[in-house]
């Protein structure tokens, strides 16, 4: 089952000079972009690993490539996103973030039902990659 | 072949396009002397429009290698025509972004290791799309500490040269002897840079010719005295050791400046328009380097 999380979603994956020209846009507006990467695709995982320190003074989106193209080197089954943050506010806030990097086989997730006092029921979700421990999923 | 390409191509019509010249005509008014500075830029200039040309008419051939080195002794213009050199690379479009973002070794080089890598990456990321520029370039490599960590700052360099030669120009700069030193002793980097160009020093007539541009700018006036003081000044300045050129001049003028500002406002009487734009042969005679040193 395909992950849909963050800006573009629901559109076939980004290609690398649509990615470049997504970053160029965020760059454009005075974004910081950030790579960060997770291999916990549970959709209330919201934090993921940082590849390095978001990027600031970027003028031009290769530096941005050169970091996603080292993090899909590192981990190839990961899903990996792109942050913009804008912090002309003062604080930091994210403007977009899409995913540039998924695993081949995702294999989705299953519904847990827990019973508990008076016959109701919790529901969970889970997914089947995380059967297996962190770093070996995909 | 591809039909589609264009039989000949109007060289000088690529160069009014890009707003080249703006550039050179610029360089030429803003820079005194230089001669054979100026020489290869417009040289560098003109094989870069050839090479559009070529490329335009699907001529085959690598890209021109862009890389430079810069050499020189302190204040003869080497950071001035980086700035061009970056402007005129953006408007032929071989770099995108003709920023350019100046350091040195302490930009580059960690303090302890595993330091060094991520630093230099940092900074070639910021640069990439434009211009870097490495001052006193040399210091990168220490041959006395073999466990100096400038040669990994030089390998990723290196690395980011030769594999992103779209997205990146790198210029070093320094003085001629020690980068030559440099290049003898690090042959991957001296093999990747094709163009050397050497700023000579500024001679007597050309250091007036850049006080009186200076001054100019600044909204300043020498009266008759004081310039003849600004010349023997400067004839005398340029003897004594650590002279770097246009910039001792500018630090020269900065302490007439400094003087004259001083000397009027010991006189308590308001001060005319005139006098405020005028330095005069007292504010320069105050030199240290008239009492012979």
């Amino acid at each position: 089952m395909r992950v849909t999380q963050g800006t573009f979603s629901f559109l076939p994956d980004l290609t690398d000079v649509e990615i470049r020209a997504q970053i160029e846009y965020a760059l454009k507006n005075g974004w910081a972009v950030a790579v960060e990467y997770t291999d916990e695709p549970h959709p209330r995982n919201v934090y993921w690993e940082m590849w390095g320190m978001p990027m600031f003074d970027l003028q031009d989106a290769a530096g941005a490539m050169m970091e996603v193209n080292a993090c899909r080197q590192a981990f190839p089954d990961h899903y990996i996103k792109i942050n913009a943050f804008d912090s002309t506010q003062g604080w930091e806030s994210t403007r977009l973030s899409f995913i540039v990097n998924r695993p081949g086989n995702e294999p989705g997730f299953r519904v847990v039902r827990q019973e508990t006092a008076g016959r109701n029921i919790r529901y969970a979700v889970e997914s089947y990659a995380v059967d297996r421990p962190e770093g070996s999923r995909y | 072949m591809n039909d589609q390409a264009p039989a000949t191509v109007d060289l000088q019509a690529l160069l009014r396009e890009a707003n080249v010249l703006d550039v050179l005509e610029a360089l030429d008014q803003e820079l005194v002397g230089l001669a054979p500075v100026k020489q290869r830029i417009r040289d560098i200039a003109a094989y870069l429009v050839v090479s559009k040309a070529r490329a335009t008419l699907g001529l085959t051939g690598a890209p021109p290698s862009l890389h430079m080195s810069f050499t020189g002794n302190p204040g003869t213009g080497k950071t001035t025509v980086a700035l061009r050199m970056a402007e005129i690379l953006h408007r032929l479009s071989y770099v995108r972004k003709g920023h350019l973002v100046s350091v040195t070794r302490d930009d580059l080089v960690g303090q302890y290791i595993g330091h060094t890598a991520p630093k230099t990456k940092e900074v070639l990321k910021r640069a990439l799309g434009g211009v870097l520029f490495i001052d006193e370039a040399y210091y990168l490599y220490r041959p006395e500490n073999e466990r100096d960590y400038g040669q990994e700052a030089i390998e990723i360099l290196l690395q980011v040269m030769e594999n992103q030669r779209d997205d990146l120009v790198v210029i070093l700069a320094g003085y001629k002897d020690r980068m030559d030193t440099f290049f003898r002793s690090n042959p991957g980097m001296a093999s990747r840079i094709a163009h050397h160009i050497d700023f000579p020093d500024y001679g007597e007539g050309e250091l007036n010719a850049i006080a009186a541009l200076m001054l100019d700018k600044l909204d300043y006036r020498l009266d008759a005295g004081a310039e003849a003081a600004l010349h023997e000044y400067i004839a005398l300045r340029r003897m004594q050791p650590n002279f770097a050129n246009a910039r001792s001049i500018r630090n020269a003028l900065d302490r007439a400046r400094l003087r004259q500002a001083t000397r009027l406002f010991a006189a308590v009487a308001p001060v005319t328009r005139e006098a405020l734009q005028t330095i005069s042969a007292a504010d320069i005679r105050a030199s240290r380097v008239f009492q012979g040193g």
